[in-house]
């Protein structure tokens, strides 16, 4: 349950321990204490979020886990029940909303393009800031070009293809050099070619600029690419944030496994705990998981599908174990197939239900099919143990 | 038919006189567009914020626009002329039987009808299209600007709603401004008149001016409407 929230640049500044009274200077942006109340409900309880300079937050979560109200509320432009949002140290409220709002870039879903021609929707947050106009067309016209949509200036923007009109969004954001870019699910109306191309190009961009970045994502692959840390919601609450690669590998909490795609999620108790080794009871077979747990400490072992590899085994021959460095080893019967692209997603029942993914050509190579047993093992070091209450 | 058109408006021309019907016709323009006028000044502000903001009676003021907006015209002229009656409560300020409160009770017929249009207009717009243009860096007026931009059409439909309210209305007028020559008698009065003494063809000469006009009117606001200022600034 962390709501104690650091983000850092890839400067890597030494994080700062634990909470202070002030907004910490150091931070671009920083959420502090916040809530928002949605008739009588809080729909967003953030305790500290900071984001730092040239940073890039990936936030994700299921629908209606609060991320856009999150986004909307570091744009200033949600009502806070409590909390307050400060900006290079400064705190940002009436009066100050406006000067705020023109250090960021806002990206929503939707490209929510202007009845006018590209060049006039591009231009428009420039204007809005008193951007003498011969300053004006070369960075719109620099910015299109760096987007890919050049040759769409002068077009009305209601006649562009979804793809262009968001690229066209993403370039009316970039094009005020803003200190802090919020993009909510920014690829969400394209179709997955260009959403792609978009992600290559936006990765560059953003390593390019050295800008600030707030994504919001559904897709954790995006969340991955993007992220320097991957900040994961749940009810309104981030419940964890980290770099992407420890939240995939160790969620906190069996919301987070669930989210992050830990299929496996198995609840035992830890019987023994040797050298950092920890062997779990799980409805009778053992695990053996690379953690400190003591035991007697109820546990969820999390696995993730691809962690796990299948062995074919004859049937009717007494399980054997086989060569393999994986110190688990669990006999079962494949009890569902299901294809995922150029994966198969199978359930093991033994004892406990366990899911794998192999490729097609594996699948069929070991004459896979629902009813066959199979081995299936998996490393002590790709068990990750959340304790559990009781 | 034809026949007894053309002799409408000869008639018309003989009857009233060239310099009546030009008075006539200009005052009609003149009271009607100063009313449409002061009802856009005062409903597409208000509307924009009822549009945008949200408190706790805010269906109950929606519903008074609304109904606002079928206000029966008679029922304002009979409001008005109480109002500013000799021995009404406004009475000292002199005006009933004048210009000025002719365009009064028409300031009241045609403002419920931009308020509410306009109300209508900024509610069809998508609500992030306001959290985008503020997410750009927008100020309130810049945001109300783009808002009034992105609903041009309907607002100036409203426009011509507010209009047509008032340049066609003709209770209010006879009650409030009394019908009297070179001072308050306008295209719709004229004509009631005219019937009022069998003199059908001077009546229809008269409702043939005020239809023209009316096209006039609406035709230079569709032709602007239609245009589309956002359509031609492709060099901005």
């Amino acid at each position: 349950m962390t709501d104690l929230v650091e983000i850092r640049g890839p400067a890597g500044q030494s994080p700062l321990a634990g909470p202070r009274e002030l907004a910490d200077p150091a931070a671009l942006v920083e959420l502090r204490d916040a809530v928002v109340v949605r008739g009588a409900r809080p729909v967003l309880t953030i305790d500290r979020l900071a984001i730092a300079d040239g940073a890039t937050l990936a936030l994700v979560g299921p629908n209606g886990a609060g991320k856009s109200t999150l986004l909307l509320a570091l744009a200033s432009l949600i009502r806070l029940g409590r909390g307050a949002l400060s900006f290079r140290g400064m705190p940002v409220g009436r009066g100050t909303e406006l000067a705020y709002r023109r250090h960021i870039g806002l990206v929503l879903p939707d490209p929510l393009l202007l009845d006018t021609t590209v060049f006039a929707n591009v231009a428009a947050g420039l204007r809005f800031r008193g951007v003498p106009s011969a300053s004006v067309r070369p960075r719109v016209t620099e910015w299109l070009g760096r987007l890919g949509v050049a040759h769409l200036h002068d077009r009305p923007a209601r006649q562009i293809s979804s793809g262009e009109a968001q690229r066209v969004s993403l370039a009316r954001a970039l094009v005020l050099e803003p200190d802090l870019l919020l993009l909510d699910e920014p690829f969400a109306s394209v179709d997955a070619a260009t959403r792609a191309r978009l992600l290559d190009d936006l990765e560059g961009l953003l390593r390019e600029t050295h800008v600030a970045c707030v994504i919001v994502t559904h897709d954790l692959d995006e969340a991955v690419r993007l992220g320097d840390r991957m900040a994961v919601m749940v009810a309104g609450r981030i419940r964890q944030v980290d770099t992407p690669e420890r939240v995939l590998a160790a969620p906190v909490d069996e919301d987070v496994a669930t989210f992050v795609g830990a299929e496996t999620r198995l609840p035992g108790r830890v019987v023994s705990s040797e050298e950092g080794v920890a062997v779990v009871d799980v409805g009778g077979s053992q695990v053996e998981a690379v953690s400190a747990l003591p035991p007697g400490r109820a546990v969820l072992c999390c696995l993730r599908p691809e962690d796990v590899t299948l062995w074919s085994v004859d049937p009717g021959a007494v399980p054997t174990k086989v060569v393999s460095s994986a110190r688990n080893q669990l006999t079962g019967r494949v009890s569902r197939m299901v294809a995922q692209g150029s994966l198969v997603r199978v359930s093991i029942d033994c004892g406990a239900t366990l899911v794998a993914t192999i490729t097609r050509a594996s699948a069929a190579d070991m004459g896979l099919a629902e009813g066959a047993t199979v081995l299936a093992t998996f490393k002590a070091s790709a068990v990750h143990l959340i304790p559990l209450a009781g | 038919m034809i026949g007894s058109l053309a002799d409408g408006v000869q008639q018309l021309l003989a009857g009233l006189g060239g310099a009546d019907l030009v008075e006539i016709t200009l005052l009609s323009l003149g009271v009607s567009g100063l009313a449409t006028a002061i009802s856009l000044l005062i409903g597409l502000p208000l509307g924009t914020w009822l549009a945008l903001s949200r408190f706790r009676s805010r269906g109950l003021v929606l519903s008074v626009v609304n109904t606002g907006m079928a206000l029966p015209p008679v029922v304002v002229g009979l409001f008005v002329a109480f109002l500013l009656w000799r021995s009404g409560p406004l009475g000292d300020l002199g005006l009933i039987y004048s210009p000025s409160a002719m365009v009064i009770a028409e300031v009241i017929i045609a403002t419920p009808v931009i308020l509410g249009l306009t109300v209508a207009a900024l509610g069809q717009l998508d609500p992030r299209l306001r959290l985008q243009l503020m997410g750009l860096g927008a100020s309130r007026w810049q945001t109300v600007w783009w808002l009034w931009r992105e609903t041009r059409l309907p607002l100036l439909a409203a426009l011509m709603a507010g209009f047509g309210s008032v340049i066609s209305e003709v209770g209010a007028a006879m009650m409030v401004g009394g019908n009297i020559l070179h001072q308050t008698r306008v295209l719709t009065t004229a004509i009631v008149v005219e019937v009022g003494r069998g003199e059908f063809e001077k009546a229809v000469g008269l409702g043939i001016v005020l239809l023209a006009l009316a096209f006039a009117v609406n035709g230079v606001l569709t032709w602007a409407q239609q245009r589309g200022p956002g359509r031609q600034d492709a060099s901005r």
